[in-house]
């Protein structure tokens, strides 16, 4: 399966299986959306369940989080991260509190997905990551997978999660990576990083679609004779700060790899992290590897912006040799 | 009064020429010389020329991307043609005839779909404002400018545009709000090519029309035959009299299809039949402008010639595009701040040292 098909099989489970799963969005409906994730679904599960909406973003998510008062699971599509800003409001002051402000009486059980990131040669408002700004909204749980077989048991897990999810679907490997996913129904923790590859010189922390771009720079280390332990972190928030300090500790040294603005990111709080609990175990700076503080440039400028496995491999040769 | 006339609560509609190119609503033809006329078919088919070159330009892998036109001429043209160069222009993305008209080069409108932000920086252009992919955000951009005009007394005009889609997005209805409230010189099209992607106009709204939505916030509106040109050069003619008298604002809902995908991303096979690509085509506004000057005798012009002429001179703008010189580091950074912070700069000069690095490692 691709990620495409491994969200599309999840959906296609939890709608089978779960009466109050409804799912809509623009284009989402009859065409299955833009990126084809929801492909089938109407036909299948009929239009009251599957259906398009009209160009709102905000009044997708305002009327989602009304039905996940009132006794549905809806599972909304945004067709790209800059789209998801019109939603901004609804997201930030109504899905993200209304647990707290209703003192647990009305919850908000829905899922806010969107293809993110850039690499693809994209208009203006089709390339971005907006992982920090969800990240940084208490209420919200945002999840980012980088396989298809994570993406399938996240979105179950995202779909059954009492709390709002905002999750991030990487656009740029949506089709590249195919993997042998189980058929059968099967979920991943929201909340939990995987160790991907082992190692003892450094520790580097990545998500989505740079965890491609890192196993690239991988190679590259390897053959520098540096020993990499590679994380992915697979949900942003809550962040598996355990499996990060850990890795730290026996490292001694931290890059984080991601593509979205350095200043204020998640690379920040992992930075962060990083000092606040293994302090005493770093033999060098943290470092960031992510994008500029700039907007993503369009297609003749995205190469100088997007993080390459060059750029990774330079700066985990410059954080060993620190 | 056009607007008065054609009352969108009772789902009229303004039309002046049927799809044969007679004229069946003689007394509000527009009082337009030969000349002009042959003009307007000039101007559509040199927007059709250079939109189905920039689809086939698209499909040779030359550009990213690129939302076509087709259909929409008979908008462009008589909304352009009725703006002078002090109007304003704040285009959504499917305006690529009225752009023209404005100033903007083709090559510019190749240079953005070729991925190069050069393509918003519109050299020639008086008052046009980089297109908007936010669907919908440019309605209360327009507002602005109106207040701003007002306010400084100048005599400017804002004409903007958005989709049958757009109207759902709440800008839209707030931006409209605030123009009712303010009275501002701004003319707002909805260009309705029947779909959003995908999605058919009746999945938007349950409205009879779009025009419909003007009586809400207190302004005129009308849904014309987008496909007719003497309606549309008429509407705007109206439009631009009222704005100019200090009435304030109209909503026009120009009624068209859209010949060809959303953008070359998109497949319309999908979700819209043969049958309906059919009978709108019957539509066609070039056809009918063209049928129009048949009956009257005064199109003399060899149109393969012209097409010709065209094609060389849409040619050399793309070459220009794609002759642009490289896309430097400095780009990336130099247009996010009047006053660059320090800290960008040594993001940038990291960066530099990055590539010194790759360099010395080939």
């Amino acid at each position: 399966m691709t990620i495409v098909q491994a969200i599309n099989n999840a959906l296609d489970i939890k709608l089978e299986e779960d009466k109050t799963v409804v799912i809509y969005g623009e284009d989402a409906g009859l065409e299955g959306g833009v990126f084809r994730v929801t492909e089938g679904l109407q036909k299948k599960h009929g239009v009251e369940r599957v259906f398009d909406a009209p160009i709102a973003e905000s009044a997708i998510v305002g009327t989602a989080l009304g039905m996940a008062m009132s006794g549905l699971r809806p599972v909304v599509e945004l067709q790209f991260d800059g789209f998801s800003y019109p939603a901004f409001n609804q997201i930030i002051s109504n899905v993200s509190r209304m647990n707290n402000r209703s003192r647990g009486m009305y919850k908000a059980p829905m899922v806010i997905r969107f293809p993110y990131g850039g690499g693809i040669n994209a208009l203006e408002h089709h390339s971005e990551s907006p992982e920090a700004l969800y990240s940084h909204i208490p209420g919200l749980k945002v999840v980012v997978p980088s396989t298809p077989h994570d993406a399938k048991g996240l979105m179950i897990a995202a779909i059954e999660s009492g709390d709002p999810v905002i999750f991030m679907e990487p656009k740029r490997i949506y089709r590249a990576i195919k993997q042998e996913v189980s058929d059968d129904k099967f979920s991943i923790p929201i909340g939990k990083a995987k160790v991907l590859t082992e190692g003892t010189d450094v520790t580097v922390v990545a998500f989505g679609a740079m965890i491609r771009e890192c196993q690239k720079a991988l190679v590259m280390a390897k053959e520098a004779g540096i020993s990499v332990e590679l994380i992915d972190l697979r949900t942003i928030y809550p962040l598996d700060k355990e499996t990060i300090v850990n890795s730290i500790k026996k490292t001694g040294k931290i890059v984080i790899v991601a593509e979205a603005p350095t200043s204020f990111s998640v690379g920040g709080e992992l930075m962060a992290i990083a000092n606040e609990e293994a302090f005493l175990y770093l033999d060098a700076p943290p470092k960031r590897v992510m994008g500029f503080d700039t907007i993503v440039p369009l297609a003749k400028g995205e190469p100088l912006y997007m993080i390459s496995p060059d750029r990774i491999f330079y700066e985990i040769e410059r954080t060993v040799k620190f | 009064m056009i607007f008065n006339d054609f009352n969108p609560l009772e789902d009229k509609i303004f039309r002046v020429i049927d799809n044969d190119g007679k004229v069946i609503n003689k007394e509000y033809m527009p009082d337009l010389d030969d000349e002009t006329i042959i003009q307007a078919y000039k101007h559509m088919l040199f927007f059709r020329t250079a939109d189905e070159m920039a689809v086939s330009f698209q499909r040779q892998g030359r550009m990213y991307t690129y939302p076509p036109c087709l259909g929409h001429e008979a908008i462009h043209a008589a909304s352009g043609m009725n703006m002078r160069d002090q109007d304003w222009l704040v285009p959504a993305f499917r305006e690529v005839g009225i752009m023209l008209l404005k100033g903007v080069t083709m090559k510019e409108i190749f240079l953005y779909y070729m991925g190069n932000e050069e393509g918003s920086n519109f050299k020639k252009a008086n008052h046009v404002i980089p297109i908007s992919i936010s669907i919908g955000s440019q309605y209360l951009h327009a507002t602005g400018i109106g207040y701003s005009i007002k306010y400084q007394k100048k005599d400017e005009i804002v004409f903007t545009s958005i989709g049958d889609g757009g109207t759902s997005e709440g800008d839209f209805s707030e931006a409209l709000n605030f123009a009712g409230n303010w009275k501002v010189p701004v003319i707002y099209t909805i260009q309705n090519n029947q779909y959003a992607i995908s999605v058919p106009v009746k999945n938007q709204t349950n409205a009879i029309n779009l025009a419909v939505k003007s009586v809400g916030f207190g302004i005129p509106g009308v849904k014309v035959d987008g496909n007719d040109f003497f309606a549309m050069y008429a509407t705007y003619k109206e439009a631009v009299e009222y704005a100019k008298a200090g009435k304030g604002a109209v909503l026009i809902e120009a009624l068209t299809y859209r010949k060809g995908a959303h953008t070359t991303s998109d497949d319309p096979t999908k979700y819209r039949t043969k049958e309906e690509e059919t009978e709108w085509h019957k539509t066609d506004p070039m056809h009918r402008l063209k049928k129009y000057m048949d009956h009257k005798g005064i199109w003399k012009e060899n149109e393969e010639e012209l097409i010709e002429k065209y094609k060389l001179e849409v040619d050399k703008q793309f070459e220009e595009a794609e002759n642009m010189p490289p896309y430097k580091l400095d780009d990336v950074f130099q247009h996010m701040y009047v006053d660059m912070p320090d800290d960008l700069r040594k993001q940038k000069a990291d960066y530099e040292q990055f590539l010194t690095w790759k360099d010395s490692k080939k």
